[in-house]
C-alpha cells in the first residue's frame, strides 16, 4: 500500500472559525462532489471493462472506499504535522528506493517492490507525494521565488528520485515525481529564463536520453510515429487503441456494447486503456464529460492553492493538482495516440488500487492545507 | 506571483487537454468511417461452409462412394513465429513423422499464410484429447473435422469412380474459386471428375464474430451450402466384382453395356489399385511403386488401352460390305490360306496355313477367314470402310461419361498423309479388314459398337451414372445419345446369325463357351503385337510372354432379347477363344443366371490350332 506513513491521528485542527460545516470537517465540498462524481463515472466505464464481473466491481468499490477514507484522514491532519513529517517521509523514501535497486540487483529485471515481510511495498507510490511535499518545505523556509542555489538544491532533491525510480525501471512513475518536483518548482516562482533553459536543454539532452533508453522504452517512442511498423508487437496497443477511440464516433457504441474491447482486440482494458473503453463505448461526448469533471477539479485545486495564505501549502496544493493533470495528461494522450505508451493509469477510472490511494491521499492534503487555519508551518 | 504562476498553469492544461480532444475529434469524427471499417475487420470473418460431396450408389443401392469423418490438425502459419518450435511441441504430443512435415511443408509452400494447413490427419481419440488438452496455448493449431471420401469397395472401383484428391495449382486455375473455398478436393479422374460439378455442390458461407484470439463468439448471418447431389449408376458391383473375378490375375478389360440403354453394368481393368490412399496425397514411394509396376495398375485398359481389335472388327467390316453391295450373305468366296494383290508379290497370310476353302459370309465369321475380309476389305476400299466404322465411333470415342476416354485410331488415306506424311499403300486398306495394322479400340468401343447391333443398329453412347439424385425430388435420369444408324435389318440379322454360329457351330472358334441356358452371338479375336516376317512361321511358345497375341471376344445375349453386350480383353492371352471367351461367358452367367464364376476359366493360350482366331 502506498501510504505507510505510519501514525496517521484524527488530530483535530485548531479552528478559528467556521465558515461552514464542511470546512469544520476539513472538507471541499465542490472537490469532494466532483471527485465523487469522477468515481461514479469511472465505475461505470470499468464495469462494462471488466463485462460485468460484480466480483471486480466490488473490489473496486472497496478500494474507493478505502481512498476517500484515506483522503478524509490525511485532511484531517493540520498542515504543520505534514510540514514536520515533509524530510522523514522524503528521506525513508529516498533510501527505500535504494534499497529496492540493491535487492533488483540481485534478482532479475524490474524491481518496484520492497518485500516487507507482510506486506509488499511499492516505494516509488510514496515519492509521489514525498517528493512534493519535500519540495514545498524546502522552498518554503526563505521567501520566493528561490534563488539560484536553492532552484539547484530544489532540482537535485527532485531528481535524486526521479532517476533512482527510472532505473527501476518505471517510466512512467518516474516522469510523475520527476514532474511534481518540477511542477512545485514552477509555481515557486523559477524565473521564465530558466524555465526557458530548462526546456532547451531538454530538447537538446533528447538524444542522450535517447542513447540511455531500454530496446523496449525506444520501440514504445517509435511506434507512436508509426504504430504500422510493428502491428503484432508494440504498435498493436496503439492501432487497437485508435481503433476503438475511433470506431467510437460521436455518440459511442452504447454501453456494454464495445467490440474492441469486449472481444480482446483492446489490451490492457481495464487498467491503462480504459479511456479507449470509454471513447469506443460512449463517444466523443463521454470523452468530452470526462475530460469536463477533470478539468474542474484541476481548475477548483488550483483555485484552492491560490487561496492559501502560506507558501507551503500553496506549493504543496498547486503541485499535487498538477500533477494529477500529468496523470491525465500522459494517459489520454498516450490512448489516443499523442504520446507514447507509458505505463500511467487514468485517475480514479483505472482498476487497481495503488494509484488510486495515492492519489486521494494528495487530495487530503490539498484540503489539509486549505481547511486549516493559521499558518501552516512555524 | 503565485496567482500569475497558477493562472498560467491552468492556461497550460486547458490547452492540454483541448490538445487531447483535438485529437480525439480527429479519431471519432474525421476518421470516424475509417476506423468503423477496421473494427469491423478485426471482428467479422467470412467463413466458407463447405458442400458435402455427394454419394455415389451402383444400381442395387450399394454405396460405392462414401463421406466419412476424419480428423485434422492444422496450423495457420500466419499466427505462428516460431513454426519449427511449434511442430516440436506437437511431436512431442502426438506422433508426426517426416512424411507428415513433408507434406506440411508442400501444402504451405502453395497455400495462404492465413489459411489452416493440414499437419496430422486421421487423429485417434486419443490424440484429439491430448492436442485438446495443449491446444489452447496455440491459437494457430486447431482440430479440424471433414469429412473425408473413401470407397469401400477400393480396387474394384478405382478405374470407374476415379478418385478425389488435394486441389492442385492447375485445378486452381480453372475452378470457381469461390465456389471452392473451404473445399480440399475435387475429382481428378473417372466418375469423380466427370461429375465433379453434380457431387461438388455449392459452398455456403458465414459471417462470425471473432475474438482477438481467433475464436468464434457467434454467428452473424450465413448462407448455408447446397450439398452435392448424389449420383445413381447403372454400374452393378457384384457384376463388376464377378467379371474381376473371372479375369482372375489375367492383365485385361472387361466392359459389359446394357444394350437397351447404354448402361455400363461393368467396367474392369486389372489389375486394379486402392485408390483411397490418393484422396489425401499418396506417398512419393508408394506412387512410384504404382507407376513404375510392370503391369500398370494405375493405367484403365478399359477406357484409356488401345489395342488392335483383331477378328473382332470382322462383323462390323462384313456389315459395310453388306451395305455397300460388295457382298451378298451367300455369295462365296475362295481361300487357299493366303491372298495376293494384283501385281504384288506380297502374300497376305490366313491364320490357317491350310487355307477354309470355300467360304461364304457365314463361314467366314464362324472360321475367322482372313483371306475372305482381305478380298472384301480390297473391293470396299480403306475410304468407305472407314466412314462405315465412324458411325460406330471408332477411332474417335464413345463419348462414355468418363473422364480421360481414349479415342483409338482408325487409318485412312488422310489420317496417314496428315500424321505420318506418307502416301496410302493398298496393302494396308487389306490390313485394317483384319482389324489388325495401325488399327486400334478401346475394349469400351468394342463393348459399344457391339451392344449397338444387339440394339438393331442404334448407337447409344455409354453412361456409367443413371441419375442423379438431389433427395429432393424424384431423381433426374441421365440421357444418353442415341442415333439409328440406319442398317438393313436383313444384313443385321445374317450378321446376328452368323454371330450366333460363331459359338453354335462345332466349327466356330468360341464353340466352348456355348450354353443351353441363352443363346450367344459373339466374335473372336487375337490381335497381333509381334509382326512375323514373311518367310517365319509363328510359334507361340517361342514368344516372350509380354510379345504374345492379345486375346479378345466380344458378345451380346441372350440373343433373341439382348441384356447384355461386352468386350473382353486379356493382353498377351493367346488365343480370343480359348481365354477370352470364357471370360465373356462367366460374365454373361453372372449378370443373365447369377451364377459366380468358378476359380479357373480358359486354358490361358494353350490352345490347339482349330481354335483359331
Amino acid at each position: 500500500m502506498a501510504i505507510e506513513t505510519g501514525g496517521i491521528g484524527l488530530g483535530q485542527g485548531p479552528l478559528m472559525e467556521s465558515p461552514s460545516l464542511a470546512h469544520r470537517l476539513h472538507l471541499d465540498l465542490p472537490l469532494i462532489f466532483a471527485l465523487l462524481i469522477l468515481s461514479g463515472y469511472g465505475l461505470l466505464v470499468l464495469f462494462s471493462a471488466i463485462d460485468q464481473d460484480p466480483g471486480r466491481l466490488e473490489a473496486q468499490l472497496l478500494r474507493l472506499g478505502l481512498a476517500f477514507g484515506v483522503m478524509i484522514a490525511v485532511a484531517q491532519v493540520p498542515p504543520r504535522i505534514w510540514w514536520r513529517l515533509a524530510v522523514p517521509l522524503y528521506v525513508a523514501g529516498v533510501l527505500m528506493l535504494v534499497a529496492v535497486l540493491a535487492v533488483g540487483e540481485i534478482g532479475k529485471g524490474a524491481q518496484r517492490w520492497l518485500d516487507l515481510g507482510l506486506l509488499r511495498f511499492q516505494p516509488s507510490e510514496l515519492l509521489k507525494l514525498a517528493v512534493p511535499l519535500m519540495l514545498a518545505w524546502f522552498l518554503a523556509l526563505r521567501p520566493l521565488p528561490p534563488g539560484g542555489w536553492r532552484t539547484l538544491g530544489a532540482g537535485v532533491l527532485t531528481a535524486l528520485p526521479a532517476v533512482l525510480i527510472a532505473r527501476q525501471p518505471d517510466l512512467g512513475t518516474a516522469l510523475l515525481v520527476g514532474s511534481a518536483g518540477a511542477l512545485v518548482l514552477f509555481l515557486a516562482g523559477l524565473s521564465w529564463r530558466i524555465v526557458g533553459l530548462l526546456i532547451a536543454m531538454a530538447a537538446a539532452l533528447a538524444p542522450l536520453l535517447w542513447s540511455q533508453m531500454l530496446d523496449y522504452q525506444k520501440n514504445r517512442v517509435l511506434t507512436l510515429f508509426d504504430p504500422e511498423s510493428d502491428p503484432l508487437g508494440t504498435g498493436y496497443h496503439i492501432i487497437q487503441s485508435k481503433i476503438a477511440i475511433g470506431s467510437g464516433g460521436l455518440y459511442g457504441k452504447g454501453w456494454g456494447q464495445g467490440t474492441q474491447s469486449h472481444l480482446e482486440f483492446l489490451p490492457e482494458r481495464t487498467t491503462d486503456f480504459i479511456f479507449a473503453v470509454l471513447g469506443e463505448e460512449m463517444g466523443f461526448f463521454g470523452i468530452l464529460g470526462l475530460l469536463g469533471i477533470y478539468l474542474f477539479i484541476i481548475l477548483r485545486g488550483l483555485y484552492i492553492a491560490s487561496r492559501v495564505r502560506d507558501s507551503f501549502g500553496r506549493l504543496l496544493a498547486g503541485g499535487l493538482t498538477l500533477v494529477f493533470f500529468v496523470y491525465l495528461f500522459v494517459n489520454t494522450g498516450m490512448v489516443a495516440g499523442l504520446l507514447p505508451v507509458v505505463g500511467v493509469p487514468l485517475p480514479l477510472v483505472s482498476h487497481g488500487g495503488t494509484a488510486m490511494v495515492t492519489i486521494m491521499a494528495g487530495f487530503g492534503l490539498i484540503m489539509s492545507v486549505y481547511t486549516h487555519k493559521g499558518p501552516s508551518g512555524r | 506571483m503565485f496567482r500569475r504562476r497558477a493562472l498560467v498553469a491552468g492556461l497550460v492544461v486547458i490547452l492540454l487537454l483541448l490538445l487531447v480532444v483535438v485529437q480525439v475529434a480527429r479519431l471519432q469524427i474525421k476518421n470516424h468511417q475509417h476506423f468503423t471499417t477496421l473494427s469491423l475487420d478485426n471482428r467479422v470473418r467470412l467463413e466458407p461452409l463447405a458442400p458435402t460431396r455427394g454419394l455415389i450408389y451402383d444400381v442395387n443401392g450399394i454405396l460405392l462412394a462414401a463421406n466419412e469423418p476424419s480428423f485434422t490438425l492444422t496450423i495457420t502459419p500466419s499466427k505462428v513465429r516460431d513454426m519449427a518450435g511449434l511442430i516440436e511441441v506437437f511431436s512431442g504430443l502426438i506422433r508426426i513423422d517426416e512424411a507428415d512435415i513433408k507434406r506440411f511443408e508442400r501444402l504451405r509452400r502453395q497455400g495462404s499464410p492465413y489459411q489452416a494447413v493440414p499437419l496430422r490427419l486421421h487423429l485417434t481419440e486419443e490424440e484429439i484429447a491430448r492436442v485438446a488438452l495443449e491446444g489452447h496455448r496455440f491459437p494457430s493449431v486447431d482440430i479440424r473435422a471433414d469429412l473425408l471420401r473413401t470407397y469401400p469397395l477400393g480396387t474394384h472401383t478405382a478405374h470407374v469412380l476415379g478418385y478425389v484428391g488435394r486441389i492442385d495449382e492447375e485445378e486452381l486455375k480453372r475452378i470457381d474459386v469461390a465456389n471452392y473455398r473451404g473445399t480440399d478436393f475435387i475429382g481428378k479422374n473417372g466418375l469423380e471428375k466427370f461429375y465433379e460439378e453434380v457431387l461438388h455442390g455449392r459452398a455456403g458461407h458465414r459471417q462470425v464474430e471473432v475474438n482477438a484470439k481467433g475464436r468464434v463468439m457467434r454467428t452473424l448471418q450465413s448462407q448455408q451450402p447446397v450439398p452435392g447431389r448424389d449420383l445413381r449408376l447403372h454400374l452393378d458391383i457384384r457384376l463388376q466384382q464377378d467379371a474381376a473375378a473371372a479375369l482372375g490375375g489375367r492383365r485385361g478389360a472387361v466392359v459389359a453395356l446394357d444394350p437397351r440403354t447404354g448402361g455400363v453394368l461393368a467396367l474392369v481393368s486389372n489389375p486394379g489399385f486402392d485408390p483411397n490412399p490418393f484422396v489425401e496425397g499418396i506417398g512419393t514411394r508408394e506412387y512410384a511403386a504404382l507407376r513404375d509396376d510392370i503391369d500398370a495398375p494405375l493405367f484403365d485398359r478399359a477406357l484409356r488401352g488401345q489395342y488392335p481389335p483383331g477378328s473382332t472388327i470382322k462383323p462390323f467390316v462384313a456389315l459395310a460390305g453388306l451395305e455397300a453391295g460388295v457382298i451378298t450373305a451367300s455369295k462365296a468366296k475362295y481361300c487357299g490360306g493366303a491372298y495376293q494383290l494384283p501385281n504384288h508379290s506380297h502374300r497376305f497370310r490366313d491364320w490357317r496355313r491350310g487355307g477354309h476353302g470355300r467360304v461364304d459370309l457365314e463361314k467366314a465369321i464362324v472360321e475367322s477367314c482372313d483371306v475372305y475380309f482381305y478380298d472384301l476389305a480390297h473391293h470396299l476400299g480403306i475410304e468407305r470402310m472407314h466412314d462405315f466404322l465412324t458411325e460406330f465411333h471408332f477411332g474417335r470415342g464413345t463419348g462414355i461419361d468418363l473422364a480421360g476416354e481414349r479415342g483409338g485410331l482408325l487409318p485412312s488415306r488422310d489420317w496417314k498423309r496428315r500424321v505420318r506424311n506418307q502416301a496410302w499403300f493398298p496393302g494396308e486398306t487389306l490390313i485394317v479388314g483384319i482389324g489388325q495394322g495401325a488399327f486400334l479400340a478401346t475394349p469400351l468401343q468394342l463393348a459399344a459398337a457391339t451392344a449397338a447391333l444387339a440394339n438393331g443398329g442404334r448407337y447409344i453412347e455409354p453412361r456409367v451414372a443413371m441419375a442423379i439424385d438431389d433427395g429432393l425430388g424424384p431423381p433426374l435420369p441421365i440421357s444418353a445419345p442415341a442415333r439409328d444408324l440406319g442398317l438393313d435389318p436383313g444384313h443385321l440379322e445374317d450378321m446376328i446369325q452368323a454371330m450366333i454360329q460363331v459359338v453354335e457351330s462345332p466349327r466356330g472358334t468360341a464353340r466352348r463357351i456355348r450354353t443351353s441356358a441363352y443363346r450367344i452371338a459373339g466374335k473372336t479375336g487375337t490381335a497381333q503385337v509381334f509382326t512375323v516376317g514373311q518367310k517365319e512361321t509363328y510359334n507361340e511358345k517361342q514368344v516372350a510372354e509380354r510379345k504374345r497375341d492379345h486375346a479378345l471376344f466380344v458378345a451380346f445375349a441372350p440373343v433373341d432379347k439382348p441384356r447384355i453386350a461386352l468386350a473382353v480383353l486379356v493382353e498377351n492371352g493367346g488365343h480370343g477363344g480359348a481365354v477370352a471367351a470364357p471370360i465373356g461367358r462367366a460374365v454373361m452367367d453372372s449378370y443373365l443366371l447369377g451364377k459366380r464364376p468358378s476359380a479357373d476359366l480358359g486354358t490361358n493360350g494353350e490352345a490347339g490350332e482349330e481354335d483359331g482366331d
